[in-house]
């Protein structure tokens, strides 16, 4: 099938051209360009939900529970779930899904498994081009969960309208969580698997130190207890989101939030640009080897190498 | 521009539970440098289908330990036919006498491994079937 | 010995050693158990300094019970011959149950088809493919009475592999003896009935574990009061080391199972001499001789141990570890199928050296599908020159004393109490499950052997040595007909068309208030199994109110 036809099949909902489209953006094939243009003035509909917290805090499950909910109300759903791949074999084990199974027949749900393929932000590479995909398919929401190792995770915060940061009694305490750096990007907070010893303590101190850390906000995240196996505070939950969906209009933020993010995106995407030219030209390249010489032998510091560099820099084209 | 990464889903059907043999599967494949779905346990036929074609995987395999070949192999190949996913390859491994293995072989089902295969050999195999794809 | 005898063997051996050390070794790349417990050349009394006979091993019958649970062992009585078995329809296994006991069989094992392990019906859109394929299809009481129509149930004893709906399943059994006239009090066997290794490894699960732990607490309690003679529980390590777990693992993951089930039996108020005594185990017999052998050996006497001192039992019944063994068949090889029956002969034979109270041999041909008639009769007939030909009974635990096999005892019960430590730190075996422990631990024993046997750090022979190329397999293979499965959905239907159906539906109705309320189950399940209600129904009765398990996959 030729890329037209691929595109015309998605314009008609099928639902194999969308996989099959989102692959050749994951993989960056060549026709990628010519979808990323087509899907580029289809976005802007869905409403996009990150979930982010520790390996083992229950994500995966938690969509599973909110997006059955969320069916009551929007007849489709897409997720996107990030999962690490091997930093030896580069392969990956990616195992979501098990805790979606019962997702697998509904009807409007698509779910996707994305490997990071090196991203060492928490999500695969080309998550934001896949959940574009996904909004300009017609999904009206859209949930991405990064892959929970432990580190600080907050490129999501940059993707989604609403970021639910999740954790679990053993996620251990409050300065833990700081440190995290995690607490900076929730909206919303969720304490899950509620019915294990500490999760009170853990609740009480992300309270704490939300209500410290948000005083001059408009905005008070809320940290709601769930189990989610058991389906238990999951109706809060949504209700959350609601409201800071509300928030954010009434609040003229969600196209702040929005601009901002493509904002970013331009700057990062510039920024990766003029390296790139930079370091193709060929003045530039032997310049360097130069420098690097001078500073070795201790004839100029690294900061006067650095100043001849970027003398060079004005006659790159 | 980047290798395609060869896409597997591993998927244990019906009720039988002994996932001892998928999941070492899985893990290998992993540690083969494959992208492996795993979906768990008790997996219908279109669920497999649905998951397959929502991860756009190039292959699939089955393991069935429980003698229930003869009934969820060709029902996984329909479905790929109904869903016009036949480009999607379909394998797998288990409790497989050879009388059915050749009728399944003949109805387009790829390689059935027998227990106590190497994990290389079915890395070899998968490699192999898309060598082109690969070399891209 | 004294200190002076201890130093001058110490030297002998170091010089020993010295004299050895570069002498090649040729066999295998590493010298280690199957457990990966690293083995030397040779074991002195040095290996087990601190040895103790009446401590540690004591007299065959006497505590702790270290080298038998019987003061005559096999002088006195055989171990009981059980083949599992099951398949098809209700004759059909019948048919074999028949077979097997005009074959000198002293028991019977009922193997069940994945449908009703998992409490399905015959009917349901799941089973396809499934029904009498695995085992024998049971959906209800009718089923049960037709197979062992013929057989009196106060003449075997019966040892049912059902977990997840073992209730149900047993009082299909219990009511087939009523219908044939003998009491409850006079039924003799086993059901598995041990949920907490099906989490761990064998996945036929049905409800979480805390329902399923009050079911199997009123199956005791019900046992205790009505069914005397009744094994409970059969703690199984076997689907644990099937499941690819070392056999430190299986040691210890089964008996802490076993020590929750005890715990929460006191925790119902029951008096642990009540119901321990109706507990039993079933282990795995590997290849690893004389591992396997060490790890029978610490069962009994740690089981012993903290039967006594942790949970007060008194009765000497209470500290018997009882045990079913079968061969591993996980072992066993597609590739020449034949050599199993060696394999299978050699577990046996640890297993009897290790002082099983039954015993099934596997059949050569089922690592490609149920047993045919043949095969069975080979594995029962290995079990029968074991036991008259060649000498192996007439000595209790010969090996005891051993410097080796004391050795390895001691080392496996070493392991497994760090296993115990670990478990009750995380807070138990229940919360251990949840998080994933064990299953994680199994999963990657079983990664390991398997990546040890591609990098020929194991030789399994016919496999990644000594093959042959195009080899064609030449056993018969028995195959179940398809139209098992028809047969098996007309007899249901029919049945649900011949009942009354109203007393079916206030029965069920019946359940489910007794499922919540604290009450025992045992008593409602019987009265929806005596009016024919399906397995499948009194599951879903209960299932609404105790909802399902959903597992995560562990790597």
């Amino acid at each position: 099938m030729t890329i037209k036809e691929y595109l015309k099949k998605f314009e008609e909902g099928d639902e194999r051209a969308l996989s099959k489209i989102i692959t050749i953006i994951e993989n960056g094939y060549e026709e990628s360009k010519e979808i990323l243009e087509y899907i580029g003035k289809r976005t802007g509909k869905a409403y996009r939900i990150g979930i982010t917290g520790p390996q083992g805090s229950g994500k995966s499950t938690l969509i599973a529970k909110l997006a059955k909910r969320l069916l009551s109300k929007f007849k489709e759903i897409g997720i996107i779930a990030c999962d690490p791949s091997s930093p030896f074999s580069f392969g990956a084990l990616l195992g979501d899904r098990i805790r979606m199974n019962e997702l697998f027949l509904e009807k409007g749900i698509f779910i996707r498994s994305m490997a990071t393929r090196g991203s060492l932000n928490g999500l695969a590479y080309k998550t934001k081009e896949v959940a574009d995909i996904l909004d300009a398919f017609g999904k009206e929401i859209i949930i991405i969960e990064t892959i929970g190792v432990g580190q600080v995770e907050v490129e999501i915060s940059n993707l989604v309208d609403t970021t639910i940061v999740v954790f679990v009694p053993e996620s251990g305490d409050g300065i833990q969580v700081l440190k995290a750096g995690l607490t900076e990007i929730g909206d919303i907070f969720v304490v899950n698997k509620s019915d294990r010893i500490g999760a009170d303590i853990l609740f009480y101190e992300l309270k704490n130190l939300i209500e410290m850390s948000y005083q001059n906000s408009k905005w008070k995240p809320p940290v709601i207890l769930t189990q989610a196996v058991n389906n238990y505070g999951i109706e809060e939950l949504e209700k959350e989101i609601i409201n800071h969906y509300n928030y954010l209009i009434e609040n003229n933020l969600l196209e702040e939030k929005r601009k901002k993010a493509v904002i970013r995106e331009l700057v990062n995407n510039f920024e990766n640009e003029i390296l790139k030219i930079l370091w193709q030209s060929e003045r530039v390249k032997k310049l360097f080897e130069k420098v690097v010489e001078e500073v070795w032998e201790k004839k100029i510091t690294i900061e006067e190498g650095v100043k001849k560099l970027i003398k060079e820099v004005k006659y790159v084209k | 521009m980047e290798k395609k990464k060869i896409k597997i889903l591993i998927a244990k059907p019906g009720l039988d539970g002994h996932d001892r043999g998928a999941k070492v599967v899985a893990r290998g494949l992993r540690d083969a440098g494959f992208e492996v779905i795993y979906t768990g346990l008790h997996q219908t036929p279109e669920m497999i289908v649905n998951t397959a074609i929502q991860e756009d995987v190039d292959i699939i395999g089955l393991s069935i330990l429980s003698g229930a070949h003869m009934t969820i192999f060709p029902e996984v190949l329909r479905l790929l036919k109904e869903k016009g996913a036949t480009d999607i390859h379909l394998f797998g491994g288990g409790i497989i006498p050879d009388e059915d293995k050749e009728k399944l072989y003949q109805m387009g089902v790829g390689k059935l491994f027998d227990p106590g295969t190497k994990i290389s050999e079915i890395v070899e195999y998968i490699n192999n079937l898309f060598k082109e794809k690969v070399s891209e | 010995m004294s200190n002076k005898d201890w130093e001058e063997l110490e030297e002998a051996y170091k010089k020993w050693e010295e004299m050895v050390k570069d002498l090649p070794e040729c066999t295998l790349p590493s010298f280690s158990t199957i457990s990966n417990i690293p083995v030397k050349k040779v074991y002195t009394p040095l290996d087990i300094k601190n040895f103790d006979y009446l401590r540690d091993l004591g007299f065959p019958g006497e505590y702790p019970f270290t080298r038998g649970i019987r003061h005559t062992m096999y002088r006195g009585r055989l171990w009981t011959m059980r083949q599992f078995s099951g398949f098809g329809t209700a004759e059909d296994t019948n048919k074999r149950f028949k077979f097997l006991l005009s074959h000198g069989e002293t028991g019977l094992s009922v193997a069940f088809d994945y449908p009703t392990l998992l409490g399905r019906d015959s009917d349901d859109p799941m089973a396809r493919g499934e029904v009498g394929v695995c085992g024998v299809a049971i959906s209800s009481l009718r089923d049960m009475e037709i197979l062992f129509d013929g057989i009196p149930l106060d003449t075997v004893s019966t040892s049912m592999t059902i977990n997840g709906p073992a209730a149900v399943i047993w009082a299909f059994y219990l009511l087939t003896g009523e219908k044939q006239g003998v009491p409850f009090y006079k039924l003799r066997g086993t059901i598995q009935n041990d949920i907490l290794k099906e989490y761990i490894a064998q996945k036929s699960y049905i409800f979480p574990p805390e329902p399923s732990l009050r079911i199997i607490v009123d199956i005791m309690e019900f046992a205790s009061k009505e069914v005397p003679k009744w094994n409970t529980i059969s703690i199984s390590g076997y689907h644990i080391r099937e499941a690819g777990s070392t056999a430190v693992q299986e040691l210890a993951f089964t008996l802490m199972d076993g020590f929750t089930y005890v715990e929460e039996g006191i925790k119902r108020g029951l008096d642990v001499d009540t119901f321990a005594p109706r507990l039993s185990f079933f282990f795995n017999a590997h290849l690893d001789f004389f591992e396997e052998i060490a790890k029978f050996r610490a069962a009994r006497r740690i089981w012993a141990r903290e039967m006594k001192n942790r949970y007060g039992a008194k009765k000497k019944e209470s500290l018997l570890l009882r045990f079913h063994t079968q061969t591993a068949g996980c072992s066993l090889t597609a590739q020449q199928p034949e050599n199993n029956i060696i394999r299978t002969a050699y577990e046996a034979l640890a297993a009897v050296l290790g002082g099983t109270q039954s015993l099934h041999t596997n059949s050569m041909d089922e690592a490609w599908a149920l047993p045919t008639e043949k095969a069975v009769l080979i594995a029962l007939r290995t079990q029968q020159i074991l036991a008259y030909e060649i000498g192996v009974t007439n000595v209790i635990d010969p090996l005891g004393g051993s410097y080796y096999v004391e050795y390895l005892t001691n080392k496996l019960e070493e392991e497994a109490y760090r296993y115990f430590e670990k478990i009750e730190k995380m807070g138990g075996m229940v919360a251990a499950i949840k998080a994933g422990f064990p299953q994680r631990e199994i999963a990657e024993a079983a990664y390991r052997y398997q990546k040890e046997i591609e990098e020929k750090k194991r030789i399994i022979v016919g496999v990644n040595e000594f093959v042959l190329e195009n080899e064609k397999i030449e056993i018969p293979l028995l195959k179940i007909d398809p139209e098992v499965e028809r047969r098996q959905i007309e007899r249901l239907h029919k049945l649900r068309r011949e009942r009354d159906n109203i007393v079916c539906e206030r029965k069920l109705k019946e359940l489910k208030m007794a499922a919540r309320s604290n009450e025992n189950i045992m008593y409602p399940i019987l009265e929806c199994a005596r009016v024919y209600c399906t397995l499948g129904e009194i599951i879903n009765a209960l299932k609404e109110v105790f909802g399902e398990y959903k597992e995560e996959a562990f790597f």
